[in-house]
């Protein structure tokens, strides 16, 4: 069948197999080269296999919830929401999450995702106790911190290029209430942006929505907003201390294409003043749900529609700490200038780089979405050579079109991987489009 | 308030699942019967960490009719709802040729399901209340060559639940009859579905739920209501030269 990511762009085709049972999930990937897939939440080509994807929608059962510590034991397919359905009412959250959580708790692992508390608390990583990962021989074999550690970090950030994950157990973050205690601030520029974020490194939570379209003193004018995890204290009485989540039932769905043209420089442009002053005017100190806080894009299913039948492409790259100020600069003149549209900007400050091959360093990321064009493909490359020259990397989550000269240039880790890879022999047996793409 | 203990008979297929976990979500307590049952450990935990709910599960076989009575009399509750999703598609072409093949399609859709429904609507109507569900099928509803096997033994287990809810009606004991068209589980995945017409379990499992709490008696997912009051309406002369 044909198959993307949630881009929409590249389509592959493929087998998709559905296992139910591991003596099946074993079977397949003896069978020959394949590839897991989650919920499809990679932007690009990670989760697709020319040959055969492995849907883990099947692994979808809890295993066990430890309510008095915090941890939880899931099969690989169990999706965020549904962790945080279950434990946000014992008073237990993610300790990190993506911008959307309908993602599976495989497919986070494997992309070691951070979210707006990277500065803070790391990535995914940290909180991971163990997986259970099935491997090219068809065994299933434990790892964890403190066995088969090698495996664990190749694994942890590793794309699924190191095997399938089955089951995993990970830490839960004690919350009081499931609400936010957010403050918006305005930066008019990206060097306002920076010393904002440089300010509340100690603040848990931090984000800015960043205007791409704005030049000269406006370059880079941002909504940063930072959270706290609102305690009891914080709540007005009467209001319920987890706000409940009935997602799925009255959620607004765009169910067709957008036509191509929808997305324009005009259209973006009206878009992002007119955000920019309803953030700007609205009260600076706000108690907001963990669902609007986290997730604001998935209050409106099927989003990625609006680029239109063509898809699109995010750009997410990270700028290392010393030259964030210059790059970080340049990335935004190139984007102002160009004719291409950004619908969604965003930037965040991230923390130390931690693992094997897992995307955050020490910096500033920022995201774009192009819709995919020739136009947008060239500017993307522009951006790829700022971020090499500035010494930052692109993160494969979000990739669907970088060359493998520019992985390489960018993340000397992408060779050690592959070397490793070769010397276990599951390079042939695990590989996404991706990977064969970049040569990982 | 404690909710009504609901008994899902083949709780291990795609819509039996989908079904106890919609129940469960409510709150309902489930006793799941399947073959093997303490396969099904892991899927027990997931309910119970998911919907904080008491799940147990029972060994059942739906072919060994004669072992139905103890296990009615063995269930450590009498369920206020009781649903069979028990069914097995089979193969067409080899049940025309091969009887043995034939007789378990038949005996698994039609006779095993009629026989416990049988014995747990005696006891409900001993009581006095309860709710039958029935998954049935709209290939029960005319015989195609394509699938008339299968299709002549839900039209068996059709024209029971129509027969058992005429006689429980005024014993407060409730059937429903769930008349699914195409849905998308690991019986029919190997078949081309048209999206417009095909259902997922959850959609299912959504339609059974109203069903008991609004007390329907038939339902049919989807358009299928529409489709087979047209089906049913063709001439035999024309049906016979057809090929649906």
């Amino acid at each position: 069948m044909h198959l993307s990511g949630w881009g929409r762009f590249p389509y592959v085709e493929t087998t998709l197999a559905e296992p139910r049972e591991q003596t099946e999930l074993i079977s397949i990937i003896r069978s020959g080269s394949s590839i897991a897939r989650g919920n499809g939440r990679a932007y690009g080509d990670s989760a697709v296999n020319p040959e055969t994807t492995i849907h883990m929608k099947h692994f979808n059962r809890m295993l066990s919830f430890d309510k008095a510590n915090g941890q939880i034991a899931v099969e690989a397919g169990v999706m965020l929401a549904d962790v945080i359905e279950v434990c946000s009412p014992h008073g237990w959250f993610p300790p990190v999450t993506p911008g959307t959580k309908f993602v599976t708790i495989g497919g986070m692992i494997a992309a070691d995702v951070h979210g707006k508390n990277h500065h803070q608390h790391g990535s995914f990583r940290n909180f991971i106790d163990w997986i259970d990962l099935a491997c090219a021989n068809g065994e299933i074999k434990r790892c964890s911190p403190d066995e088969n550690v090698e495996l664990f970090n190749w694994t942890v950030g590793g794309m699924g290029l190191t095997g399938v994950i089955v089951r995993a157990a990970f830490r839960l973050r004690a919350i009081e209430t499931g609400w936010i205690n957010q403050r918006t601030i305005v930066a008019a520029n990206i060097d306002e942006a920076i010393d904002e974020f440089e300010a509340a490194l100690d603040t848990t939570y931090s984000v800015a929505w960043i205007d791409c379209m704005s030049r000269g003193n406006h370059l880079g004018r941002s909504l940063i907003t930072i959270g706290e995890h609102a305690k009891l204290l914080d709540l007005k009485a009467g209001s319920s201390a987890i706000p409940s989540m009935k997602y799925g039932k009255r959620q607004k769905a765009i169910k067709f294409d957008f036509p191509n043209w929808a997305l324009n420089k005009l259209s973006v442009r009206a878009f992002n003043m007119l955000y920019f002053w309803i953030g700007k005017n609205k009260p600076r100190d706000q108690l907001v749900s963990w669902d609007k806080y986290f997730y604001p894009l998935d209050s409106i299913l099927g989003w990625n529609r609006i680029y239109g039948k063509r898809g699109f492409s995010q750009f997410q790259c990270v700028i290392p700490l010393t030259n964030a100020r210059s790059g970080l600069r340049e990335l935004l003149n190139t984007i102002s200038q160009s004719s291409e549209a950004s619908f969604l900007a965003v930037l965040k400050r991230l923390g130390k780089q931690h693992g094997h091959f897992s995307f955050p360093m020490e910096g500033y990321t920022l995201a774009l979405d192009f819709p995919i064009s020739r136009e947008s493909m060239e500017l993307m490359s522009r951006l790829d050579n700022i971020t090499a020259s500035h010494g930052g990397r692109i993160n494969l989550a979000k990739d669907s079109r970088m060359s493998s000269n520019l992985l390489a240039k960018t993340d000397s880790r992408a060779a050690i991987f592959h070397n490793y890879r070769v010397s276990e022999s599951i390079n042939k047996t695990f590989s996404s489009n991706q990977s064969i793409r970049l040569n990982i | 308030m404690i909710k009504k203990s609901v008994l899902i008979l083949g709780s291990r297929s795609d819509i039996g699942l989908a079904i106890a976990h919609r129940f469960a979500s409510e709150g309902h307590p489930l006793q799941l019967a399947i073959r093997n049952a303490e396969a099904d450990e892991a899927t027990k935990t997931d309910i119970e960490i998911r919907h904080a709910v008491k799940v147990t599960l029972h060994e059942f076989d739906v072919l060994a009719t004669n072992t139905h009575q103890h296990f009615v009399d063995s269930l450590p509750e009498m369920p206020e709802i009781a649903i069979c999703v028990v069914g097995l598609l089979g193969s067409q072409s080899l049940s025309e040729h091969d009887i043995h093949e034939a007789i378990k399609v038949i005996r698994s859709n039609f006779e095993g399901p009629s026989t416990i429904l049988a014995i747990l609507a005696n006891r409900f109507e001993a009581r006095g209340s309860g709710t039958i569900v029935g998954i049935s099928s709209v290939a029960g509803e005319r015989g195609r060559a394509t699938n008339y096997v299968y299709g002549s033994s839900k039209a068996g287990f059709t024209a029971f639940l129509s027969g058992l809810r005429n006689r429980m009606t005024s014993k407060n004991v409730h059937v429903v009859t769930m008349v699914p068209g195409y849905v998308r589980t690991k019986m029919t995945r190997h078949l081309k579905l048209p999206q417009l017409f095909t259902s997922d379990p959850v959609d299912i499992a959504n339609l059974v739920y109203a069903a008991v709490a609004s007390r329907k008696d038939i339902v049919y997912s989807k358009w299928w209501f529409w489709i087979m009051a047209i089906i049913r309406i063709i001439p035999e002369r024309l049906f016979k030269q057809m090929s649906l």
